[in-house]
């Protein structure tokens, strides 16, 4: 095959788009409901993860976890276990990592393992023949410690907490507001640890040829996690290539380098030979990232006429100590809710816990619910219906910095919630409806959660047959990439899907954000689109048009009255465009936010405090759609996330020495099919977002986790005439209200 | 030891030398077949859910030794991406699944909770225990032993009732 | 999971009387043995000795050890007759579990509890001697009745519930020849032996389970816990009220996930007997129940759920049988 034509086209996003160019294209696939390019292969088993497909002589590797939270390995029974059946290998190496990285580090995580930081923190390796013997001797091995758990910090209660200046801040005076008030409520919530637990565990294959290491894993932003992965072993970048086509899901957990990943590789190294590690399920709850508990003060005021006048949210989160990342609880806080005297504060705990990472909408999953609860219960106190108290607090600009918003359709999607769910038939009175012994009762939150744009390329090929190639390193960790990806090339270079072929997760591939903060398919979907444009401008100029005169749909180009096979103007050749986009001043002078709105009924056993989700209802508004099915299965499942984040899960750490007790899917309990009703889903399909990128659209992957679980807890207020303050609202917190 | 298992309608003699090895690493590390799925290893998410003697079964809480002439069928063996089952295209068209890592499970556990349905078995959602219907309960109760992180439940549901509901037209 | 010699038993009497643990559905022991809270070092496979029919016996129902939860669950007779023996069964687990759990190996089933499952934790039942860990530790799923100072695990399962509630029987076998055992008396209050999960000795084999003449009257199995499928209870209620003039007339009552062992009340059954249903009455044969019961700080709140639970199926039962 010849040499491909190059060709290029770099976007920063300094001003809102004005060309609406997706609205412009002729194939009509973009926002249709298409079915995953990959589904074959997935519902037949032949979509391969990170551990599949070993190469030849793997040998397999089982972490050695520490049994104390604090202190020093001092030793270990290497020798015993070197004689153990099977054994190749006992790894203890200043490489290996404290914790995985949080989400694009792009650099190593805290090395060093030998010393502890937290019960559970892998300490050494051990490598065998198989899979079964290494399990064996890894759980046969016993360290030795200089022990200073005495001195670890397991309660949050314990724990001094750090005050960064840049995260406080404060406008107005909000205690005077507060006094001066009609109604206000001064309530404190806290979420407890949970936990992302994705169907993969977390696994990698390593193997070094020449000096260079691939490794097949399990990651969500490969850009970044070669550079960690480079960092962590010592090694330039170029000498690592990460393998991700398919990821088990992530929801944060996977997206930075992790023990399995640089153990792998490490071991591999040494015993010259392909070796494959996958985390043991318990080892994934205590050796990956959990996400914060938070405790939340929330201050609301309003006036007479249900108009906020001040709003004050502060939280205490925590971390292992040196991390950057601290949940950012409050960080739609500052924009979604009117007043003008306002207060944030963030506090930073240090506990020797497994350490606090993203897990699905960072900030906004625990924020979001936790305010709007504080906002129903204002609305209840100041006697104004929970819809109409939302409606009138939406304010025209970000309140707290005067910008305008980019666009803001949470007021059309409480609106149109409202009506799909039939709120006007909620129980006015708390506590009035029973159906046998169920307590019945609606409830609604506000979703929220801000929109981010990441720089990302990607290369698109059209071959001379007139198919095309997408190649970037994105991941698709269930999100729907390979759908919307193989959408927008198709629908800029008017080819059936069909004809559109997407490769990701490989990073020497074209480099993209990766799938992490909502942005994967905003981020790279532009550098797609940026190079099939790069693509049309070339067939403009082999036609002799302008480009705005080209239309191209199901193969064909067609410029005025002119009309041609698509590789007929390929004429043999291949056309390579490589699409660039970069974050810009865009963002800057505006805030950018997904909306939503949800709708909840449930049912509460007067008997047994148990509650049941009868019906979830969602609107959601995200700009452009780019696969109305994926879309709505995103949302769908962050519902079903939040159905679990209010009823059911909770990490339970051992106060007397931080045991992560239970670390496994039996007792930490994710929803199961029959926790789930009937839910509707409705995507604005009209709205768009000029700031946000060239295609305007913004991000949905998280949108829907944040406010569900705000949203539930109103509705059993509204059921049981009780506030719960402490999530998950398990059982026992009901019976103890119901009396 | 030499165990021999029929697979998909093809008998392999596997030597199991460690009668450690689960039926799950049998699967997926002697045969290859890593259609099946290992989320846990200690039957507490349905990933590895595979058709034994005509029964859906977690294959990691059994070992292989213990399935010497069993015939077992996985998702290999239920259709191939050119030649997908009914239920795998409706997995496909309801969008049933995201990330795809329970999928396979799902799928087995579909296929055979549908024959457990036909034969009358009941759940913990049939009222008196007499015949149950393909309700939306019944389908989401016989599916809770498949965890999805991702969520798709309602979706596999409909996948579900729509094969079902074909199967039931055609017997009618 | 450490390495052990696996062998297959053709017969019953291949497995009776040896040292080796008898595997059946494995769905408890090798999720055990992969944590090394077990480490057997023989294994004898009993999958392929029968005892897996389901036989009448007189009025009454004779279960094979190796017949599957499954199986038995939808059993025509098992639906007919005892109807609470197939609804505590299709509460456990999950579809592919009870495909392979049976009879005799769902009795064996051993403890949910965290610390006996943390082979770095001390457990006086895995560990004889180590301590309690879950005594002021995470105690949300033990037990508030019978319980000791060196155990407070609760039996976890759900089918011995049942079980115990209709009087069954567990027909044994060991070197020194054939035994019964009540079920209600097959699992053992933990004391200073929580070791020992039943009355079961070495050597000794499940062979069947015998269930006595159908009792009639309204079955109810009451799960409560903290999601809706495929969850171990937080505590759970079974229940047998026949009715006769108004007037309870026979009561069996037994709970789960409460004790080391399924908890049956004879107590609070005397106490319903020949009486007309009543609020007041149900409350105090709650009180009867939980005479003696004391929380451990996490599951204080079973204590009320098991009162609230009973009472509303009690009234349930009485409601529908009249």
């Amino acid at each position: 095959m010849p040499e491909p034509i190059e060709l290029k086209l770099d976007h920063r996003m300094d001003l809102p788009d004005q060309e609406d160019l997706l609205d412009r294209m002729a194939q009509g696939v973009i926002s249709t409901p298409m079915d995953r390019p990959e589904g074959p292969l997935k519902v037949s088993g032949t979509a391969s993860y990170a551990d599949e497909d070993h190469p030849p002589g793997t040998a397999y590797g089982w972490f050695v976890r520490a049994n104390i939270a604090k202190g020093w390995v001092t030793g270990l029974n290497t020798k015993e276990l070197q004689t153990m059946p099977g054994v190749l290998a006992v790894i203890r190496d200043d490489r290996m990592i404290r914790n995985p990285a949080q989400g694009g580090d792009a650099k190593s995580p805290h090395q060093g393992p030998a010393e502890i930081f937290y019960k559970g923190q892998p300490i050494a390796l051990v490598v065998a023949e198989t899979f079964e013997q290494a399990r064996d001797a890894g759980l046969a091995a016993r360290a030795e410690y200089k022990d200073s758990s005495h001195k670890a910090v397991i309660l949050p209660a314990q724990a001094k907490y750090e005050e960064p200046r840049s995260k406080q801040s404060s406008q107005g005076n909000l205690d005077r507001a507060m006094k001066k008030a009609a109604f206000s409520v001064d309530v404190e919530y806290d979420t407890p640890s949970m936990s992302h637990a994705a169907m993969e565990p977390h696994a990698a294959v390593a193997w070094w040829e020449d000096g260079r290491l691939t490794l097949r894993g399990s990651y969500q932003m490969l850009n970044s996690n070669a550079q960690e992965l480079a960092d962590a072993l010592g090694v330039s970048v170029k000498k690592v290539r990460i393998l991700s086509r398919y990821v088990g899901g992530g929801f944060g957990s996977k997206l930075g380098i992790g023990h399995e990943g640089v153990g792998a590789a490490i071991a591999a190294q040494k015993l010259g030979r392909p070796v494959a590690i996958a985390l043991h399920r318990r080892q994934v709850f205590e050796a990956t990232h959990r996400r914060s508990e938070t405790r939340q003060r929330v201050r609301l005021c309003c006036d007479a006429d249900g108009h906020l006048t001040g709003i004050g949210h502060e939280a205490w989160v925590s971390n292992l100590p040196g991390e950057d990342f601290s949940e950012p609880v409050t960080q739609a806080t500052s924009f979604t809710w009117a007043g003008e005297n306002r207060e944030i504060g963030h506090y930073i705990g240090r506990l020797n816990l497994t350490g606090a990472g993203s897990m699905r909408a960072p900030g906004e999953a625990v924020g979001v619910p936790v305010t709007d609860a504080a906002m129903d219960e204002l609305s209840e106190a100041a006697g104004i219906d929970p819809v109409e108290f939302r409606l009138r607090n939406i304010p025209e600009t970000d309140p707290s910095t005067g910008k305008p918003f980019s666009s803001n359709r949470l007021a059309d999607c409480i609106r149109i919630g409202a009506e799909r769910f039939g709120w006007s038939e909620r129980p006015k009175v708390p506590g009035s409806r029973r159906e046998g012994e169920w307590l019945i009762g609606f409830g609604m939150s506000a979703i929220i959660r801000v929109n981010m744009l990441g720089d990302s390329t990607a290369r698109v090929t059209l071959r001379p047959d007139g198919t095309a190639l997408v190649e970037t390193d994105m991941t698709d960790i269930g999100t729907g990439s390979y759908s919307v990806l193989t959408q927008i090339a198709a629908e800029m270079l008017g080819l059936p899907p069909e004809r559109v072929t997407t490769v990701l997760g490989d990073s020497d591939l074209p480099p993209s954000i990766g799938s992490g903060g909502s942005r994967g398919a905003a981020s790279s979907g532009s550098s797609v689109m940026l190079a099939a444009r790069a693509l049309r401008g070339k067939l403009a100029e082999r036609m002799g048009c302008d480009e705005e005169e080209l239309t191209l749909k199901d193969g064909t180009v067609i410029a005025g009255n002119r009309q041609r096979d698509l590789a007929d103007v390929l004429a043999g050749d291949s056309l390579q465009g490589t699409g660039t986009i970069r974050k810009g001043k865009a963002e800057d002078g505006h805030r950018q936010s997904s909306w939503g709105a949800e709708f909840c009924e449930v049912a509460v056993s007067s008997v047994t405090g148990e509650v049941h989700v009868r019906r979830l209802s969602g609107v959601f508004a995200a700009g452009r759609i780019l696969n109305a099915k994926t879309a709505r299965s995103q949302c769908m499942g962050g519902m079903i996330f939040g159905i679990g984040q209010a009823l059911h899960e909770e990490v339970f750490h051992d106060a007397r020495d931080g045991s992560f007790m239970n670390r496994d899917l039996a007792e930490y309990h994710v929803p199961v099919n029959l926790d789930v009703p009937h839910m509707d889903i409705e995507l604005l399909m009209d709205d768009r977002d000029p700031f946000a990128n060239p295609m305007q659209a913004k991000g949905i992957g998280e949108l829907a986790l944040c406010g569900t679980a705000g949203a539930i807890v109103n509705a059993i207020a509204n059921a049981t005439g009780h506030r719960f303050r402490s999530f998950p609202v398990t059982l026992d917190k009901v019976l103890e209200k119901l009396g | 030891m030499d165990v021999t298992l029929t697979v998909n309608g093809t008998p392999h003699v596997l030597e199991i030398d460690d009668p450690r090895v689960s039926l799950l690493d049998a699967l997926r590390q002697r045969l290859d077949l890593t259609g099946t799925k290992k989320g846990c290893d200690h039957g507490q998410c349905g990933a590895c859910t595979v058709i034994v003697n005509g029964r859906r079964i977690n294959s990691c809480l059994t070992l292989a030794v213990m399935h010497e002439g069993d015939e077992i069928t996985t998702i290999e063996g239920i259709g191939t991406p050119g030649d997908l089952a009914p239920l795998q295209q409706a997995f496909i068209r309801h969008d049933g699944f995201q990330c795809g890592y329970c999928t396979p499970g799902q799928i087995m556990s579909a296929t055979a909770m549908l024959e457990e349905l036909r034969q009358g078995w009941p759940s913990q959602v049939t009222g008196d225990l007499g015949s149950p219907a393909l309700s939306d309960d019944e389908i989401r109760e016989r599916m809770s032993g498949n965890l999805c992180r991702c969520s798709c439940y309602p979706n596999i549901v409909d996948a579900i009732r729509e094969v079902a509901g074909k199967a039931a037209e055609g017997a009618a | 999971m450490k390495a052990f010699d696996y062998a297959r038993a053709a017969t019953p009497a291949d497995a009776i009387g040896t040292d080796a643990r008898i595997i059946a559905g494995g769905t408890n022991l090798l999720d055990l043995m992969k944590l090394q809270v077990e480490t057997p070092a023989r294994l004898i496979d009993i999958n392929h000795v029968g005892l897996d029919g389901v036989e009448r016996d007189g009025e009454g129902l004779r279960i094979g050890a190796l017949v599957r939860n499954s199986d038995l669950a939808a059993h025509p007779a098992v639906r007919q007759d005892w109807p609470l023996l197939s609804r505590a069964i299709l509460a456990g687990a999950s579809p592919q579990l009870r495909n392979r759990a049976t009879t005799g190996g769902n009795l064996m089933q051993r403890t949910r509890c965290y610390y006996f499952y943390d082979v770095d934790a001390p457990c006086n039942k895995r560990v004889p001697g180590s301590g309690c860990g879950a005594i002021g530790g995470v105690n949300r799923i033990h037990a508030i009745l019978g319980a000791s100072d060196h155990c407070i695990a609760t039996y976890p399962g759900d089918m011995a519930v049942a079980l115990s509630a209709l009087d069954a029987v567990v027909e044994v076998e060991g070197p020194g020849g054939r035994r019964e055992i009540a079920a209600t008396d097959f699992h053992r209050l933990p004391g200073d032996r929580p070791d020992l999960d039943t009355e079961l000795q070495p050597g000794e084999m499940i062979l069947s389970v015998r269930l006595p003449a159908p009792l009639g009257g309204r079955q109810i199995y009451r799960k409560v816990r903290d999601r809706r499928s495929y969850a171990f209870a937080l505590v759970s209620v079974a229940a047998v009220v026949t009715m006769r003039a108004g007037r309870m007339d026979r009561v069996r009552l037994a709970f789960g996930n409460v004790a080391h062992k399924p908890w049956r009340a004879p107590a609070a059954e005397r106490m319903l007997t020949g009486q007309a249903p009543s609020p007041e009455l149900f409350a105090r044969a709650a009180e009867a129940v939980l005479e003696g019961a004391r929380g451990q700080g996490h599951n204080d709140f079973k204590i009320p759920l098991l009162r609230r639970t009973l009472a509303a199926v009690l009234a349930e039962a009485v409601q529908e049988t009249e």
